[in-house]
């Protein structure tokens, strides 16, 4: 059995009680939410801090997917399997359900949520890359408000994020544009691996079908999950097309930075960036078609 | 799941006994607390007292040990003992002996030499304390290279890992040859085709779900040791202690508990069983030592790590002449080897395959290099997982070559029938097999014709499909005393049976279960011999004060050896109680006739005894036959007359992404040939397992180092094993071509499934990738790997 180092634990009730008490500690202190990634880095003694404080009582509080004109709010708690579930989130962004059917496997979709997964700020985390595509942003809650970050500066390296020693982030935002759709395509060694490369896209089109808008998001190609600007830019004001979709994959191979690991070899994972843009921009806008699961 | 009967075309059984073994497909007794979570493994023992150990571990995997600085860790308010390899040198246990003869560090004293290695423990009141207090001891390196490398291994510049071995200047471990080199370089000279390839086994876990342990309880006061481990050779580790330790067996106790899987990893003794006794002994307290995870992975037995060259020869119409192969053996730090004295190489001999050739000859070379010790363990039939690999890719190499179907070159080539007893070109004597209606079964259940014409019509779409064929022969069940020991210990089985007044028994034996359903198997076995219900039958296993003595469970050896001396032990106490059924029924025992469970005199089934009744008799009043003694029991030891030889046939099929080249087993048929079949749910659990392992192995299972000998697979995010998302619903068929020499015709079973399914599962992605040239590569085929041969570059793994 691996047994983490000692620490002390504090259950708390509301975010203001969580923020008080990370004013307090400073950086001895971290916030462990499903504690799928946390846990086990602890209990191998990678990660090793003095406090552990428990939001888990916050899921009352920080757990809902709300749906509001133009927008849709996600609550940090708000757990995999309630992403999953989410008829109302499939529907206006099936990019998380396509997500979330690849995310390692029930027992820690029950327990993982979207704030950690964002807060591990992992290359190869999935739901970041949702993020990333879908262009959310960020509540950060500090002991003097809030304040809202967007997808490209939460993130700022690997396992680094905008979150300070006493903030806590509390909600994600995601803004719902007409005539949109979305799609997830990773590719793993074996269910529950982290991703070899994993894409996700998102496309909006104008009232004549030319495309207004398309967002691409890779994850495990990069120090963080990356938006591919270069690909945003090719695409508008342009017509899908299978050509179209082939420039964007080579847009995405160009601009992606992975490393030969166990997984695989750069120029492979090269190739499926390039690869899986294609696929799920071409899925992406089939769905604006009513093409297509 | 899906289940075909055999053909039907043997049925015949050695026994008198016309029927398959009874009770067949019973639920297993030992389910009701397996399934509620009621298992007792070793980490569920409480003893009062009882003290935690934690092992500090080599970072480095070569280099000198400078200084071990404990004080701190001695301070410590919970640490009740902390103990270096130099205190063990002063006790002389700083080393063991392993079990093929070299020595191994229980912690090192002089030089580290793999990641991982045990270099001190400390004792503390709880586990929490005593893996604190690992972070507590300083120890000072002077960091050596380190040997990663195998091919580069016996380079005259290579650094010499194995310094403490007198006179060593070098990282040989030792050569091996079997067969006639002359004889095949004939062969290969008058062959119309030669095909060679270079095919790696890279090095693989068994990954048990239970890592390793133990809780060793020295009681000062009778001076007896008793060590609960988990280990699947009590015995054989009871004596080795004894020897060690300079105590008799009578004061060492071995318990091996319930066991969450072993596939070999439990064979080994490790130095934390040696340290959890000193442990006990020193404190004079129950210590309990449990590896967790990453221990286990890094440092416990591996499996494989074979770098081969296989040659093939054969003339132009497709009949093989001969086999030749070059072996290079990873050992790693220390030959930990566990197989019979006489076989350094395991059962390699047997890469001749199922198939009738010529001549055969295989060179193999030994070496260490800075990786943790081991070498045959996971599921291999010593070594047979990696000759039957060798020969299963070098023969399709060949269909490559020659342009013929997989199937049509093995049938050709097969040992026929009336060939059996066969005697190999490498002196393997196969028992019996009838191979080509196990090959025709498998085919028909696979719809191996339709298969070819849809791979024709996508291959045309550019689809990627691959159908694999794989045929094994497996040589399980040591072993003959007179050719297999391990470290002099003879390889057979003791087995008692005690029939109690009331007619339930007690059958004790020296195997132990890690899984396989030895509660239930057993039971069924002394169940068929003597007509008492599996139910009233107590399979008593795993402890060496309760067992007679035995060799223990690995390599397939428990139906084959236990299994036998099970059913003729029952025999024997059948024989007694035929004795007191003739006077019971008074009448001469040649009037007495047995079916199942009751003797009737000839002619007159109504006067009759059953077991149950004899039973009493035999512990009842009244008068006995002469020369007759009260009770109702027999014990005897077996010695096998030869090992069993299980065939089998697996066809695979595989479809693979063109855009990720990610592979999907779509199908799976394996049709195997145990003998006579015990309890077929068993047999076919144990082959869903063994289909598992297998594609966990061709795609995505390696311990990887890097170059500086940092184990990369040190989790199971990083050592992958497949769950059922990647394996497809198994399809599994029978035939049954009974064992000549064992009591009720019974061949092993336990590893077929896992030395037959990496070939076919490989040998369909190769048979994919035909459209790219590509005529082999390497495990494990991940999609990157599997990318890279599409590009036309498949790269060993190593």
């Amino acid at each position: 059995m691996q047994v983490p180092a000692p620490f002390e634990y504090q259950r708390v009730h509301s975010v203001g009680e969580a923020i008080s008490l990370l004013d307090r500690l400073g950086d001895t202190a971290r916030l462990v939410a499903g504690g799928h990634s946390l846990i086990p880095m602890m209990k191998l003694r990678l990660a090793n801090f003095e406090y552990l404080i428990d939001i888990n009582e916050l899921h009352d509080e920080l757990g809902y997917v709300r749906v509001e004109p133009g927008l849709i709010r996600i609550g940090a708690m708000t757990r995999h399997r309630e992403l999953l579930e989410s008829g109302e989130l499939a529907a206006a962004f099936p990019v998380f359900r396509d997500a979330e059917r690849v995310i390692a496997d029930p027992v820690v979709r029950n327990r993982g949520t979207l704030g950690g997964s964002l807060c591990q700020a992992d290359p190869s985390e999935d739901l970041s890359a949702v993020c990333t595509t879908l262009d959310a942003s960020c509540v950060i809650q500090g002991v003097d408000g809030e304040r809202v970050v967007s997808m490209e500066d939460f993130h700022q390296g690997p396992y680094e994020t905008a979150v300070g020693d006493a903030e806590m982030l509390t909600e994600v935002r995601f803004p719902v544009r007409p005539r949109g759709s979305s799609a997830y395509e990773k590719v793993e060694r074996r269910a529950g691996d982290w991703a070899v490369v994993s894409a996700g896209a998102a496309v909006w089109l104008d009232e004549d079908g030319l495309i207004a808008d398309a967002r691409v998001g890779l994850a495990a190609v990069g120090p963080n999950t990356a938006g591919i600007p270069g690909i945003t830019q090719a695409l508008r004001g342009q017509w899908p097309a299978q050509e179209l979709y082939s420039r964007a994959g080579d847009i995405a191979a160009e601009a992606c930075s992975p490393v030969t690991d166990r997984r695989g070899s750069a120029e492979y994972k090269r190739h499926l960036a390039r690869e899986l843009t294609v696929r799920v921009l071409r899925r992406a806008v089939a769905r604006i078609n009513g093409q297509g699961a | 799941m899906t289940t075909v009967a055999g053909n039907g075309h043997r049925t015949a059984f050695v026994d008198n006994d016309q029927k398959p073994c009874g009770h067949g497909r019973m639920l297993r007794k030992e389910d009701p607390r397996f399934v509620r979570g009621k298992g007792r493994y070793v980490d569920d023992l409480q003893l009062p007292g009882m003290l935690h150990l934690a092992v500090l571990r080599s970072p480095l995997a070569h280099a000198r040990i400078v200084s071990v600085d404990t004080t701190l860790a001695e301070a410590h308010p919970k640490v009740r003992l902390v103990v270096t390899g130099a205190m063990l040198a002063e006790k002389g246990l700083a080393w063991m002996p392993t079990l093929s003869n070299d020595v191994q560090a229980v912690l090192a004293t002089d030089k580290v030499r793999f990641q991982g290695q045990e270099v001190a423990f400390v004792v503390a009141e709880d586990r929490y304390a005593a893996r604190d207090a690992l972070e507590l001891i300083d120890v000072e390196y002077e960091a050596l290279d380190p040997v990663i490398d195998v091919r580069t291994a016996l380079s005259p510049d290579a650094p010499v890992i194995r310094d403490d071995l007198e006179g060593k200047a070098d990282n040989h471990c030792f050569d091996w040859e079997t067969g006639d080199a002359a004889e095949t370089d004939a062969a290969f000279a008058r062959a119309d085709v030669v095909v060679s390839e270079d095919i790696v086994y890279p090095r693989v876990h068994p990954a048990p779900m239970e890592t390793c342990g133990a809780v060793a309880d020295y009681d000062a006061v009778d001076g007896k040791l008793t060590l609960w481990s988990t280990t699947q050779a009590p015995h054989a580790h009871r004596t080795l202690y004894a020897i060690v330790a300079g105590l008799p067996e009578h004061k060492i106790r071995v318990v091996s508990p319930d066991i969450g899987g072993g596939f070999g990893n439990k064979v080994p003794i490790y130095p934390g069983y040696v340290c959890a006794i000193v442990g006990s002994l020193l404190t004079g307290k129950p210590v309990k030592w449990m590896e967790d995870r990453a221990e286990n992975l890094i440092s416990t037995g591996f499996a494989r790590d074979y770098v081969m060259r296989g040659e093939i020869a054969a003339t132009r119409d497709g009949k093989i002449l001969a086999v030749r192969t070059n072996v290079l053996a990873d050992h790693g730090a220390f030959n930990g080897t566990a197989a019979p004295v006489k076989y350094p190489a395991g059962f390699f001999g047997v890469f001749t395959g199922s198939y009738d050739l010529q001549a055969a000859y295989c060179k193999m070379t030994a070496v260490y290099t800075n990786k943790a010790p081991g070498g045959v363990a996971y599921a291999c039939s010593f070594r047979i997982t990696e000759a039957v690999y060798l020969v299963e890719r070098i023969v399709d190499c060949l269909a490559y070559q020659l342009g013929t179907d997989p199937v049509e070159l093995r049938m050709k080539n097969f040992i026929r029938p009336e060939q059996f007893p066969y005697r190999t070109k490498t002196g393997w004597v196969y028992d019996s097999g009838d191979y080509a209606p196990t090959m025709e079964l498998a085919k028909r259940l696979a719809g191996y014709d339709a298969l070819r014409a849809e791979q024709a019509e996508k291959r045309a779409r550019g689809e990627i499909m691959g159908i694999g064929v794989s045929f094994f022969t497996e040589a399980v069940g040591a072993g003959p005393r007179k050719d297999m020991d391990i470290l002099g210990l003879g390889m057979a089985d003791g087995c008692e049976l005690r029939v109690h007044p009331t007619g339930k028994a007690v059958v004790r034996l020296s195997v132990q279960t890690q899984g396989q359903g030895h509660e239930t198997t057993f039971a069924q076995i002394v169940a068929e011999e003597l007509g008492i219900p599996p139910q009233d039958i107590e399979v008593v296993h795993g402890d060496t004060d309760q067992t007679p003595f035995g060799l223990g469970t690995y390599g397939s050896r428990s139906t084959p050896v236990s299994g036998a001396a099970a059913a003729l032990v029952a025999r024997k106490v059948r024989d007694k109680a035929r004795l007191i059924a003739s006077s019971m029924l008074e009448v001469s025992v040649a009037d007495l006739e047995w079916e199942k469970g009751s003797f009737h005199v000839a002619g007159d089934p109504k006067a009759s005894v059953t077991i149950q009744d004899i039973a009493m008799r035999a512990h009842g009043a009244g008068d006995l036959p002469e020369g007759v003694e009260g009770g109702l029991e027999a014990q005897i030891c077996y010695n096998p007359e030869n090992l069993t030889y299980p065939h089998g046939a697996y066809i695979c099929v595989v479809d693979i992404d063109p855009g990720t080249a990610k592979v999907t087993v779509r199908r799976f048929v394996a049709v195997d040939d145990c003998g006579t079949r015990i309890n077929p749910m068993i047999i076919e659990g144990q082959v869903h397992g063994g289909l598992t392992d297998g594609v966990g192995m061709a795609l995505m299972e390696m311990i990887a180092f890097d170059e500086d000998g940092n184990c990369l697979s040190g989790s199971l995010m990083d050592y992958l094993i497949p769950t059922a998302l990647e394996v497809p619903d198994w399809e599994t068929g029978f035939t049954v071509t009974p064992s000549p020499h064992h009591p009720i015709g019974a061949k092993g079973v336990g590893e077929s499934a896992t030395v037959g399914s990496p070939p076919a599962i490989v040998n369909a992605v190769v048979d994919a990738l035909k459209p790219f040239g590509i005529r082999h590569a390497d495990m494990p085929l991940t999609p990157s790997r599997v990318w890279e041969a599409m590009q036309g570059r498949p790269a060993p793994p190593i």
